[in-house]
């Protein structure tokens, strides 16, 4: 066909853009942009340091004996999952969205940016919150609930790494079955109402009858409630930790194949 | 010799659903070069455009843009392209300033923000919100985001629509500045005046077909020029010299209106006017017309609704085939 040639002028070469460069740009607008929308600001750093004072109210009324919990202990994990669930789920549920509904997903994909690091990139500021509230809200409860130092830090840390790396594809995976903004926060009710109840934020697995926690064990926030727990109770069984791990992983698969496979990047006409 | 910097051979694009939007086209363009693609709604310009900028992959045939598959190699051409795409979109709360920012965070050798701003005319509105920019600015926003890593090749997709005619002038200025500065440019538009304004070449793309491609010039030279006047009182059709002789390659009577198309204009004006003077007779209401870019795309897209169904075009060479056989519409001159 025709004879290419590479002209001196193609032979100039600009420093090329790093995939980490390229998702900080992104997260850094996603910060001011999350800065200046009050819903989201609200339910993200309002709710989860609210949400833990009705559950002490209700851990204090449990029948906690033989369980080997007390009450800091309920309180804590319930309190770091509601940050995954607010201040990462529902608000990237609303991020992702909204830049579709915008056309900003679109616009993105014509650039250097590839589709996973526009997605990561979206997510950082929303992670970065969930892991700063985690903190505080550890640090708050050692301070003022008596929980103690964790007995096995590393589980919990373990936990709270694997809930900041699910929650955000969780919420990908949500927005690719939601058709407009306002449509967003439906899709994201059922996984938040199933994790709040299911998952031992609200009541603690051990409270539960066998059969149910059985089940319960497997949504996609129990382990990481649990790994948590564990972490300060010192109770968790290293097999209890790995069932827990694989459960999660499992579900990161499960969300980055319905990512992969269903992801809508404009809106629909 | 010249470096093709699009390559375009055999492309099929086909949605979902079976529609085929794009049948088989080919078309090069060459370093430095501004080629537009023209055509109506639907015709197929913009799924082309996509697979060019590598959003998608072909249905068939194959793209080469600098050299690389623009798809499977985007990691190679993305740096080095720059596109608009007709609808998309920036953060309606992120200001002007905060927007480039971002963008050339993830562009290679982006130009600074300020300078990026000022060649698009949005030096001053640097602190103003996206969602408060006209509907003007925001596609000026766009193109300054298209430009920012000084890209060799740049995509428009129907850059001016929606436009009014001051910023569509205006978004014209600049690409010509950038072809000046040796930037290739694809550009696709339904304004028929914005192709022959701009593109040293065009493809006429119809169907998912390329109906006639090459200069503004080759593209007109496929269709006849006009004469039209009235016929003098007392004079009949067969009074005028033999047609054939003039250079007249087809003829029509429409009440007292003759109209006679020719490919050799002057000559075929000239030995008209001296027939007129030699007989001393007025020719009222002549009008004498170079064939336009507007007739021949018109005309094409008659051509192509007649024959659908046929063969249709035949990529590249569809210029010499609509000479060929250009003449079906109204009745030979012997």
């Amino acid at each position: 066909m025709s004879t290419m040639t590479s002209a001196p002028a193609a032979a100039r070469q600009a420093p090329r853009t790093t995939p980490a460069q390229r998702m900080l740009a992104l997260a850094r607008a996603e910060l001011t942009l999350l800065g200046r929308s009050k819903g989201t600001l609200v339910m993200a750093l309002f709710v989860p340091l609210v949400m833990p004072f009705s559950v002490r109210a209700g851990a204090s009324e449990m029948d906690l004996e033989g369980t080997g919990l007390s009450v800091g202990s309920v309180v804590l994990p319930g309190a770091i999952g509601f940050s995954l669930l607010f201040a990462v789920y529902s608000a990237l549920v609303n991020v992702y969205a909204a830049r579709r509904e915008e056309l900003v997903l679109k616009r993105l994909r014509t650039g250097e940016l590839r589709d996973a690091e526009i997605l990561a990139g979206a997510a950082l500021p929303s992670v970065a919150v969930g892991l700063l509230q985690s903190v505080l809200l550890a640090a708050g409860c050692v301070a003022l609930l008596d929980v103690g130092a964790p007995e096995a830090p590393h589980y919990a840390v373990l936990g709270l790494l694997l809930g900041l790396a699910l929650w955000p594809v969780l919420a990908a995976a949500t927005a690719s079955f939601s058709r407009s903004v306002e449509n967003a926060q439906v899709a994201a009710m059922p996984l938040l109402l199933l994790s709040f109840f299911g998952s031992g934020t609200m009541v603690p697995l051990e409270v539960m009858p066998d059969r149910v926690a059985a089940v319960c064990e497997l949504l996609p926030l129990t382990p990481v409630v649990e790994l948590i727990r564990g972490g300060w109770t010192g109770d968790l069984s290293a097999a209890d930790a790995l069932g827990a791990l694989a459960v999660t992983v499992a579900w990161i698969g499960v969300g980055v194949f319905a990512v992969r496979r269903w992801f809508r990047w404009e809106p629909r006409r | 010799m010249t470096e093709q910097v699009i390559d375009v051979d055999g492309l099929r694009r086909t949605y979902a659903g079976g529609f085929e939007a794009v049948r088989g086209i080919s078309f090069t363009v060459a370093r430095g070069e501004l080629f537009a693609l023209l055509g109506t709604n639907g015709a197929g310009k913009t799924s082309t455009v996509e697979v060019l900028e590598g959003l998608t992959a072909p249905a068939a045939g194959h793209v080469r843009v600098l050299g690389h598959d623009p798809y499977r190699e985007r990691n190679e051409v993305r740096p080095r392209i720059g596109m608009m795409l007709q609808e998309g979109g920036f953060p309606s709360e992120l200001t002007v300033t905060e927007t480039a920012r971002m963008w050339a965070g993830c562009t290679s050798g982006a130009r600074p923000v300020g300078d990026a701003l000022e060649a698009v005319g949005l030096g001053r509105r640097g602190g103003t919100r996206v969602k408060q920019l006209s509907g003007g600015e925001k596609r000026r926003l766009d193109l300054a985001m298209a430009l920012i890593g000084d890209p060799e090749v740049l995509f428009l997709d129907e850059p001016t629509t929606g436009l009014d005619a001051e910023g569509r002038r205006e978004t014209w200025e600049l690409v010509r500045a950038l072809r000046e500065r040796g930037t290739t440019v694809l550009l696709t538009t339904h304004y028929l005046e914005e192709a022959e304004q701009l593109a040293d070449r065009l493809a006429i793309l119809h169907e998912g077909r390329i109906a006639a491609a090459g200069t503004v010039a080759d593209v007109v030279a496929t269709q006849p020029s006009r004469i039209s006047f009235e016929l003098p009182d007392g004079y009949f059709l067969g009074d005028l010299p033999p047609l054939a002789a003039l250079g007249v390659t087809g003829h029509e009577l429409t009440g007292r209106t003759v109209r006679l198309r020719t490919d050799t204009l002057q000559r075929s004006a000239t030995e008209l006017l001296l027939w007129a003077r030699r007989n001393g007779v007025e020719l009222r209401g002549l009008d004498i017309r170079a064939a336009t870019l507007e007739e021949a795309f018109l005309r094409i897209a008659r051509e192509m609704a007649g024959t659908e169904g046929t063969s249709g075009g035949h990529g590249a060479s569809g210029a010499h085939r609509a000479s060929g056989t250009g003449e079906v519409l109204e009745k030979e001159t012997a």
